[in-house]
């Protein structure tokens, strides 16, 4: 409990600082030294916006060139550093980052403490994402261009590569820093600086869910950057880990990545589950159903992630035995996921339901998460995947969990949250108009995949063959509108910040944790710097 | 079960008729043409249907919910939280279902991942950006690069030339092989990981430089079969397309005829290679030496060499090495020569172009590791004294010619 003792202190001081200015100083060095988790999970969303519109104008470029066959604006090489660098930034820049966003808004307001457990530390974790970014970004500009072997950074394609791939590397060991930094600030925020009476299993599923996905975090990262450091001395010091030649072996690379890889995509999925576990009860007005089978689901499909990596290789040449276990493996996730979507569903049932846009969200991911998962059900039996292996069906596959999923969770938890930040109301009609627009312009680019997928087009092509002309057109006439209406999202938040309407102190009446029931709208800058006691 | 579940498409494509006005809008996988590819396509209908019965039944329920549990129709909030036993069933059915899954999807592995008892194999290596099929029995060996011309594909200076059918699956030399016979694929790279991926064979198989791993399929009907690189290899991973002829077995023997005529007899440089007595065997029981050392060995020492002429005619030399450039190089040092630097550089006024030839062999003849730049010494050494005469002679390079004796002089 030291550390708490500790925070709580040094929070004390920041009280008596806030009282004399009357709120937090102005100006830039309010966000460069400012150690207040209000302020750097609005750094982390804001910083998230920003990579999110990057990344999707890189989308838009991908799906320009890919509107007919032929090539009509990029040269090969351009396009696959586009789509290397788009994942990359959707996966590190925007995804992760927002989840992190949330967890300092949220975290101690839920568990009911007045800051982070390490607050100049996640000034810090912060502001490593701007270098990072930057040498991302940046690589484009580099002779030869930025990386272009996709996002998984292959050998011994990407040891071709000029010297991107180094910033890349760079970025990527920075990223991993900052993500372990953010991981370490929260579990010992969630596990010492809850507040009397919050017992673990009183818990938000927020709170759980980023519990689980910090010590996912903690566990791979460093294994990622241990993967990309063989492949930076295979580059420069003349090591062979990756290099048969040199008695190394490009699948190890492969099987060390998807060791990070795998988990990586629940650490994408596990707080999208906790935001809309928050989200469907609060518009139901009734209480989440199986709280407890959805603690004990999370953690399962955390625990079976470090053993399902292998069914990103079925056609890498592992032995039956190999491809049978991890068939196996992965199909035993399906089960977890599946009673998170039947409690949720439950939880809907027999309630008193309304669906502002925060609720509509939700709703929608759960529908869309589920075909997502029903995909990935297809793409776990091993036979079928060696078939769609590599194509545009696992492109549609994990678009639907990353996108419908973890990003409408996402833009639904900003709608939920956001009048309770800002004390002001977003316009429901604009946000409910860019819910429908997001939901047809998403299926509508995404759903044609599956299709050019089952027909044989591989992903990471930025030219093909007739037949896949159509879907291809119908895909690219989707992206623009799901890529515009987001337009509409930042327009609304702005809009929201500036100038909305005052929001009601409660502005839905369903929503039961700490920050709705024991904290004035909007929340002021320094929060329950007397713990609340929770019964 | 499955066979009717598999008409099931039928139904599909039926209800997507108003929509999709041409057969363009395809929503199946393609027609199956292996026994692996029927059972990948029988389970995939046959897990899709499951899903699709499990998505109706629980969305049911959801919807349903949406429809009457709406506080504008009334509805009274219940406080239910929990219910054990229920929880215990979505815990337990599911599980039976995935079983019931696992079992025919393990049958199928199982048999995918038997290689055996195969009637011929084929040596498939992958080159940054074409395919080379080794028949090592039968002593035949070509390579496979794609045929569209590059004037279809280019369009950003304006509208292109008309599409072949086949525009990017379609490819001068194919793999030719016997209907109904188990063909085994052992299947390396030169260079970097690639995929050979046939969907209608249901094979899908990484190419690691390095190492060799096997697939194989028996083809059911004749006809043309075209796939394509399935992984990331570089700037021309969609322009390395696969097509595999399937024909009858009379056919299939008469095609091997053909091309042992025109396989390269072995080269003095290549028969110094061998154990002696040899005989006219050696360019094929070479290449299966080449295979047992492992994929690099494959690179290093091809069967090439050539029959050429020791030297040849300057003229000759450039006009070959035109075409020969336009189907190898151009794809990275451009028509133009001009390359794309710095990945790709130009070899207009290159030194290297236009400084000692044993540097411009060496380089072509070896590659340059750590760059895209492969060994190209699987060509023999007219084609390559011919790329590197052209190489010097053109856009404004003015630094003689290389002869092919020259070139075999420098494999060594």
């Amino acid at each position: 409990m030291s550390t708490a003792t500790h925070a709580h202190d040094d929070h004390g001081h920041g009280h008596d600082h806030a009282h004399e200015h009357h709120g937090p100083p102005a100006g830039f060095t309010r966000w460069m030294y400012t150690t207040n988790h209000k302020d750097i999970g609005t750094m982390y969303l804001w910083f998230s916006f920003t990579m999110f519109l990057l990344g999707g104008t890189m989308a838009l470029g991908i799906r320009a060139e890919l509107f007919k066959p032929g090539l009509q604006f990029f040269d090969p090489e351009f396009f696959n550093s586009l789509t290397t660098i788009h994942g990359l930034v959707m996966v590190f820049g925007a995804i992760m980052p927002a989840f992190v966003g949330f967890a300092n808004w949220l975290i101690p307001m839920q568990v009911g403490a007045a800051d982070m457990a390490f607050p100049r530390m996640n000034n810090w974790s912060f502001w490593l994402l701007i270098p990072a970014a930057l040498l991302l970004v940046s690589s484009f500009f580099l002779p030869g261009g930025a990386a272009a072997s996709g996002w998984t950074l292959y050998p011994p394609l990407v040891i071709q590569q000029g010297m991107a791939v180094d910033f890349t590397i760079l970025a990527i060991h920075i990223l991993g820093a900052s993500s372990i930094m953010g991981s370490i600030n929260i579990i010992t925020t969630i596990l010492n600086m809850r507040a009397p009476g919050m017992t673990l299993m009183k818990m938000p599923l927020f709170v759980w869910t980023w519990l689980i996905t910090a010590y996912l975090l903690i566990a791979v990262m460093p294994v990622l950057a241990g993967a990309v450091t063989m492949l930076l001395t295979d580059r420069h010091f003349g090591t062979s880990f990756f290099n048969a030649a040199g008695g190394g072996d490009p699948t190890m690379f492969l099987h060390i990545f998807w060791f990070f890889g795998h988990p990586e995509v629940y650490i994408m999925i596990l707080p999208a589950f906790g935001i809309v576990s928050q989200i469907i009860p609060a518009f139901a007005r009734k209480p989440l159903f199986g709280y407890a089978s959805m603690v004990y689901a999370t953690a399962s499909i955390a625990i079976l992630s470090f053993i399902v990596w292998g069914h990103h290789m079925f056609t890498v040449g592992m032995p039956a035995a190999g491809n049978l276990f991890f068939m196996y493996a992965t199909i035993l996730i399906a089960v977890p996921t599946g009673v998170k979507v039947f409690n949720w569903i439950s939880t809907m049932w027999r309630g008193s339901m309304t669906f502002e846009t925060p609720m509509l969200f939700a709703v929608g991911f759960i529908f869309l998460f589920t075909i997502g998962g029903f995909s990935g059900l297809v793409l776990a039996i091993a036979p079928v995947d060696i078939t769609l292996h590599n194509t545009y069906y696992v492109v549609a596959h994990f678009h639907y969990v990353l996108v419908s999923g973890a990003l409408f969770a996402i833009m639904g938890g900003i709608y939920f949250w956001l009048p309770k930040w800002t004390g002001n109301m977003y316009s429901e009609s604009m946000g409910k108009l860019h819910f429908w627009l997001s939901m047809i312009g998403f299926n509508v680019a995404f759903f044609p995949q599956h299709f050019l997928g089952l027909a044989g087009m591989p992903r990471r092509i930025p030219d093909y063959a007739m037949q896949f002309a159509d879907w291809n057109a119908v895909s690219t006439v989707g992206a623009f509108i799901f890529g515009f209406s987001q337009l509409l999202f930042l327009y609304n938040i702005v809009a929201c910040i500036r100038s909305g309407v005052p929001s009601p102190e409660k502005p839905w009446e369903g929503a039961d944790s700490l920050e709705w029931t024991h904290l004035p709208t909007p929340v002021p800058y320094h929060t329950f710097e007397t713990q609340p006691v929770v019964k | 079960m499955l066979s009717k579940l598999v008409r099931a498409p039928l139904v599909l494509s039926l209800l997507a008729a108003p929509f999709a006005a041409s057969a363009e809008y395809h929503v199946d996988m393609l027609k199956p043409n292996s026994p692996m590819a029927n059972d990948a396509y029988s389970l995939h209908w046959g897990i899709l249907w499951v899903c699709v019965a499990i998505f109706i039944i629980v969305f049911a329920a959801m919807f349903w919910s949406i429809f009457k549990h709406r506080r504008s129709q009334g509805a009274v909030p219940a406080q239910f939280h929990e219910n054990t036993t229920i929880e215990i069933i979505w815990t337990l059915v599911p599980l039976i279902v995935l079983v019931a899954m696992a079992w025919p999807a393990t049958r199928t592995m199982l048999e995918m991942k038997d290689a055996s008892n195969a009637d011929i194999a084929v040596k498939v290596t992958a080159y940054q950006w074409r395919w080379e099929y080794d028949y090592q029995k039968e002593g035949v060996r070509l390579i496979s690069n794609l045929s569209t011309p590059r004037d279809q594909i280019e369009e950003r200076d304006g509208p292109g030339k008309p599409k072949n059918e086949h525009y990017l699956l379609e490819v001068d030399n194919p793999m030719v092989v016997p209907v109904g016979k188990k063909v085994r694929l052992l299947i390396t790279s030169n260079d970097v990981i690639h995929g050979w991926y046939v969907p209608q064979l249901a094979v899908n198989q990484y190419g690691i430089p390095g190492f060799i791993k096997d697939a194989w399929f028996t083809a059911e009907q004749p006809g043309i079969y075209r796939g394509q690189c399935s992984q990331i290899c570089g700037k021309e991973h969609a322009y390395m397309p696969i097509v595999v002829d399937v024909r009858s077995e009379a056919d299939y023997n008469k095609w091997v005829q053909e091309q042992k005529a025109k396989q390269p007899p072995p080269t003095p440089t290549n028969v110094s290679q061998q154990a002696p007595a040899q005989g006219s065997e050696a360019a094929p029981q070479q290449a299966a030496a080449a295979a047992q050392a492992g994929a690099p060995a494959a690179g290093a020492a091809p069967a090439g060499g050539g029959a050429a002429p020791a030297k040849m005619d300057v003229a000759e030399l450039k006009s070959n090495g035109e075409k020969l450039y336009a189907a190898n190089c151009a794809a990275c040092h451009q028509p133009t020569g001009k390359g794309m630097p710095p990945a790709f550089p130009a070899l207009a006024g290159s030194k290297i172009a236009t400084g000692p030839k044993a540097g411009h062999m060496n380089i072509v003849l070896h590659g340059k590791p750590g760059t895209a730049m492969a060994s190209f010494a699987r060509l023999t050494d007219a084609e390559i004294a011919s790329i590197i005469t052209f190489e010097r002679t053109s856009w404004g390079n003015n630094a003689g010619e290389v002869q092919p004796a020259e070139v075999a002089a420098a494999r060594k």
